[in-house]
């Protein structure tokens, strides 16, 4: 579904992405890990094109993104900040949405799971770090994408909504979608993820499945595995 | 692009600061056209007012919206939408909600004390399209230097030292250029220095029409000479256009390659 060959990218000095090459599956989830600051929101946010790579390619359903924008009907995204226009309410931030984008919209999911019905005609300003965060949510996910992609979507989140969030998005892969989540919570991927893309300073350091991932480090766990895996290079950088 | 217009229209019109400005306009048109009986002294007031405030609280505005709406910008960028729809709909949204600011603000008291009977007329229409022409201008400029530092405190300094350079520095400058240069002919370089500052043009504009030569000072009366007043505001008009057109071909520009 997409392919990306040697893509950079560079904030001034800093080389952000280094040469990625990458190839995702049609369906699945996929984890993408690693410490800050190692281009995983980076390397989002060139797929959808927020960001312009240096060089590279990056195809989504064979074809070119590079200056599109249309094949982002395709895709969902749950941004990692949750901040919105202040005096605009809930209910407005959906029509918007619901004008931009047309199809079926599933956002009475969402309400009725988060249970933002009393939030929808507060001004967003108003309202809570992990209402606004629900809303946001609700926002992004409330089209039916064969694409989703999730930047932190636990960020101020209660364990209930959490849970939901979590039997939302195993629901969604069963449907045959593609969904790539990156996230601190290392259970919360061990919980979900088939596959686990681990980026260090820039480079792919791991592509595979979870238990490719546990093997290799001789783990049990997914935090002691990326453990693991840090500790290993901070050593090796150190010899 | 449209529809990214109208939420960001909403969005402005129910600000609290939104409502204050349009209330400190009404309040001091009201006060003026109380005190005075003159309608052309008002006026040539409400054109000191003008001409000072709405480049500051456009450019004001214009940063500060813009800062507020970087993550709801990265929202829309994630749709399938073109760059362009966005920033000209979020930009047009928050420019219309000022510009009625001003519309409202200063014209409903002049509507009602009665300007569409007054031989003034034209002049009232002239100060509330420079009021618009203005907000236009400095908002752009708002937001090109919003998009290049992503640093708020610098933005925002930035912002606030553009508006003192072109509201108060820049006459000063011009005064001290015209005074050191005084042996020289100085035609060419008042009319340049004058394109050069849309604060400058807006008031030239106004002056010219309100045929008060005595207040349109050195340059007014340098552009009346040189180019007759017909042309002379034919020049002023055109360059007030170059100044919206120029600063939303760089906004275009920028907004092709900036990363979010």
């Amino acid at each position: 579904m997409i392919t990306i060959t040697k893509l950079n990218k560079s904030y001034k000095k800093n080389h952000v992405l280094r040469d990625i090459d990458l190839s995702l599956p049609q369906s699945g989830i996929v984890a993408l890990l690693g410490p800050n600051g190692s281009g995983k929101t980076t390397l989002l946010k060139c797929f959808l094109g927020m960001v312009m790579a240096d060089s590279g390619q990056i195809e989504f359903d064979g074809k070119s993104v590079i200056g599109q924008y249309a094949y982002r009907s395709k895709v969902s995204y749950l941004s990692q900040i949750a901040r919105f226009p202040e005096n605009l309410t809930a209910r407005e931030l959906i029509s918007l949405m619901k004008e931009i984008k047309a199809g079926e919209t599933r956002e009475h999911t969402f309400i009725k799971i988060f249970n933002l019905e009393k939030e929808l005609d507060k001004k967003m300003g108003s309202l809570s770090g992990g209402t606004r965060q629900k809303v946001n949510i609700t926002l992004a996910l409330m089209h039916d994408d064969p694409l989703i992609i999730l930047d932190e979507p636990s960020t101020g989140l209660d364990p209930l909504s959490l849970q939901e969030l979590k039997k939302f998005v195993l629901a969604e892969k069963d449907k045959g979608k593609l969904i790539l989540i990156t996230t601190h919570i290392l259970s919360l991927a061990e919980d979900l993820a088939d596959d686990i893309l681990f980026l260090l300073e820039g480079d792919i350091y791991f592509n595979g499945s979870l238990h490719d991932l546990l093997k290799d480090q001789n783990e049990d766990n997914l935090e002691r595995a990326i453990a693991q895996i840090l500790r290993t290079t901070k050593e090796y950088a150190n010899a | 692009m449209l529809k990214i217009l109208k939420y960001s229209f909403y969005e402005m019109i129910r600000s609290r600061w939104v409502f204050i400005y349009t209330g400190f306009y009404l309040l001091a048109t009201i006060s003026l056209l109380l005190l005075s009986n003159d309608l052309s002294k008002v006026l040539i007031s409400m054109t000191n007012i003008t001409l000072i405030l709405t480049p500051l609280i456009g450019i004001l505005f214009g940063t500060i919206y813009y800062y507020n709406s970087k993550e709801f910008i990265q929202l829309l960028m994630a749709q399938a939408l073109s760059r362009w729809s966005i920033f000209s709909g979020m930009y047009a949204g928050m420019v219309i909600a000022l510009c009625m600011s001003v519309l409202l603000g200063i014209g409903l008291p002049f509507v009602f004390y009665g300007i569409f009977g007054s031989p003034d007329l034209h002049i009232f229409l002239l100060l509330i399209t420079m009021g618009c022409v203005l907000s236009i201008i400095f908002s752009l400029i708002a937001f090109l230097i919003a998009m290049k530092y992503d640093d708020k405190v610098k933005g925002l300094s930035i912002s606030i030292f553009v508006w003192l350079f072109f509201a108060i520095v820049y006459d000063g400058i011009f005064l001290l250029l015209l005074l050191g240069l005084k042996d020289y002919p100085l035609d060419k370089l008042t009319i340049s220095m004058l394109v050069l500052n849309p604060i400058d043009l807006s008031r030239i504009l106004i002056l010219m029409k309100l045929d008060m030569s005595a207040m349109m000072g050195y340059t007014g009366a340098v552009l009346s000479k040189f180019l007759g007043r017909g042309t002379g505001m034919l020049v002023v008009s055109i360059s007030l256009m170059i100044w919206m057109a120029l600063p939303l071909w760089r906004l275009y520009k920028i907004g092709l390659k900036k990363d979010f």
